[in-house]
């Protein structure tokens, strides 16, 4: 009668979300790649080689690196960070009210639960593959200086996580995409730009430092400048971490949550 | 508990904060029949659907759906339904095909399996020539039949359909009729709720009327329009007179008069007759029209004439 009293029927539904993203995603992936590989190169390009020019000539070295070779990991946390809030905010919104496949979903086995997780995988999935591309486009460069930097693309994961988790949970909440621009202007923007992307927090006045330290990219910047140049503190790098998985941590939890609230009742 | 039931409610009541959308309905489902739920918006009807395909949980009574129950056994119970929603919720990036493959990743099926499905309801949905299609180019009676045929993918026991035909044109909706009777024929419980009472004839076995969150009616749709109404209707009309000073002078010829602000419609048994004893006392219609009660005259009998938005 029916081919679904599957004794796996449990504890991998979530497994079977993740599959239908990847699935989707195989069908529709030629829009995001060309950018994917070509968007690094244009940037290193413009900002490392470019103003790295400029700022070679007036400063020489920032923190004893090329300007290229101090902004490449900052890159890379930059691009996780935009790909977490690409796909947590809109596309979720949509998948519960315009699109409405979560929906269509929560009709099958899959749990809200389950859709949450298999998203969120999903999302980490692309961070990988992205952070594996921007990992070598950035050797390609001449910037990495460590075996640390094969962890680059497992920082890429954390930081695209510390941002999906909370963000989809957010989204869960919303009826209009109204607050979403709001974030991006005064949220994201602000926090692309200061999170001592461009420049060392040494840049700072001491009274602002506390302050950037409390930005959540500015620890994903700080761990991927650890990780390419082999360099940092262990309690920094500690620090940096448990910020971006309690981040995380607390996004899942909710998140959970809100996307059951949003779509059993 | 074996049952020939393939759904038992007893008594839901489903409450968003203050305010209850369902006040305590009650219904059997048996298997292999056609079961409608009527109303109009705001009745109850959506709210019930979800809790009847395991998504939302009642805030009070006993629910089994195959005899398992929805609290604790929501997945197994969903792996074996087939839900078709009140608005499509398909890829529309995405090929016929294709999401029809992808939607039966859901149910764990095997590649092959779902390859082998998707072809078979392609073609009983009759989109086997658009299968490539992204769905955003289909029309909109094709894009619901994507939709049924999608609730198909697992094979359910139980097809749910929440107004599956909303917005069709009428070939569209005559088609996908068609392809309900077959479901039904291949003996595929149905659950159906609709706005259109000849939908509602054409496919229920048995319904129930809601309204305000509780279960009015229930019957097979000849025994609602005999319980609820007459056997005809004549309907009349006076030109330009004021229809509401007809109501007294026609009382007597009618087991119910209703004072329309167009016309006056007649309850009767039969409706000639009635015609013609109204000519003998001198009323005069310009335009008098008898036609047989239909489940439309049970509804609005019961539901009231009243717009609900």
């Amino acid at each position: 009668m029916t081919d679904t009293l599957d004794p796996r029927l449990g504890w991998s539904r979530w497994r079977r979300s993740w599959w239908y993203h990847a699935a989707t995603y195989a069908h529709t992936w030629r829009g995001s790649v060309a950018s994917t590989i070509f968007f690094p190169i244009f940037y290193l390009a413009a900002l490392g080689v470019g103003v790295g020019h400029l700022v070679t000539q007036h400063t020489g070295l920032v923190q004893g690196q090329t300007y290229l070779h101090f902004i490449a990991p900052s890159l890379l946390a930059t691009t996780a960070m935009q790909l977490g809030e690409g796909e947590s905010l809109w596309p979720v919104l949509a998948a519960i009210k315009w699109i409405r496949n979560y929906h269509a979903a929560a009709a099958t086995p899959l749990e809200p639960e389950d859709i949450y997780l298999g998203k969120l995988t999903w999302v980490a999935t692309r961070s990988l593959g992205t952070g594996v591309v921007y990992t070598i486009v950035i050797a390609c460069f001449g910037a990495l200086q460590s075996w640390w930097s094969l962890t680059l693309p497992l920082i890429a994961v954390l930081i695209t996580l510390a941002f999906s988790a909370p963000l989809i949970a957010y989204a869960a909440t919303v009826q209009s995409d109204g607050s979403f621009m709001t974030i991006y202007r005064f949220a994201f923007v602000p926090m692309f730009l200061f999170s001592a992307t461009f420049y060392p927090l040494t840049a700072y006045p001491g009274y602002l430092r506390p302050v950037v330290q409390l930005v959540p990219l500015y620890h994903g910047v700080a761990l991927a400048r650890a990780a390419a140049f082999g360099r940092g503190a262990w309690g920094a790098v500690l620090c940096h971490l448990a910020f971006l998985i309690a981040m995380a941590v607390v996004g899942v939890i909710v998140g959970r949550r809100t996307l059951r609230r949003r779509l059993v009742d | 508990m074996a049952s020939d039931y393939v759904l038992e409610a007893h008594d839901l009541v489903k409450r968003f904060g203050e305010f209850s959308a369902v006040k305590g309905v009650s219904f059997s489902i048996e298997r292999g029949e056609s079961f409608g739920f009527l109303g109009p918006n705001g009745a109850g009807k959506t709210s019930t659907m979800r809790m009847i395909s395991a998504v939302s949980q009642p805030s009070s009574g006993t629910l089994s759906i195959f005899s398992l129950d929805p609290r604790t056994q929501g997945p197994e119970i969903r792996g074996r339904l087939g839900v078709v929603p009140q608005e499509d919720t398909l890829e529309l990036e995405l090929s016929v095909r294709h999401n029809l493959e992808m939607f039966g990743r859901y149910f764990d099926l095997p590649r092959k399996v779902l390859r082998e499905r998707a072809t078979e309801l392609l073609e009983f949905a009759q989109l086997s020539e658009r299968a490539n299609d992204k769905v955003e180019n289909l029309s909109g009676g094709m894009k619901r039949r994507l939709t049924i045929a999608r609730a198909l993918i697992n094979r359910p026991e139980l097809l749910i359909l929440d107004e599956p035909t909303t917005g069709l044109d009428p070939q569209a909706r005559h088609l996908l009729w068609e392809r309900l009777y077959r479901l039904k024929r291949e003996g595929v419980t149905q659950i159906i709720t609709t706005h259109y009472m000849d939908e509602a004839e054409q496919l229920c076995d048995r319904l129930v009327v809601m309204d305000h969150g509780t279960i009015v009616a229930h019957g097979a749709p000849r025994e609602l329009i005999v319980q609820h109404s007459t056997r005809e209707v004549v309907e009349l009309r006076f030109g330009t007179d004021s229809h509401e000073d007809r109501h007294l002078q026609l009382a007597p010829y009618a087991q119910r008069v209703e004072v329309l602000p167009d016309r006056v419609l007649l309850y009767v048994n039969e409706g000639d007759d009635t015609l013609r004893q109204l000519h003998a006392i001198g009323v005069v219609p310009t335009s008098a029209l008898v036609r047989r009660s239909s489940l439309e005259d049970v509804f609005l009998r019961l539901t009231g004439r009243t717009l609900v938005d």
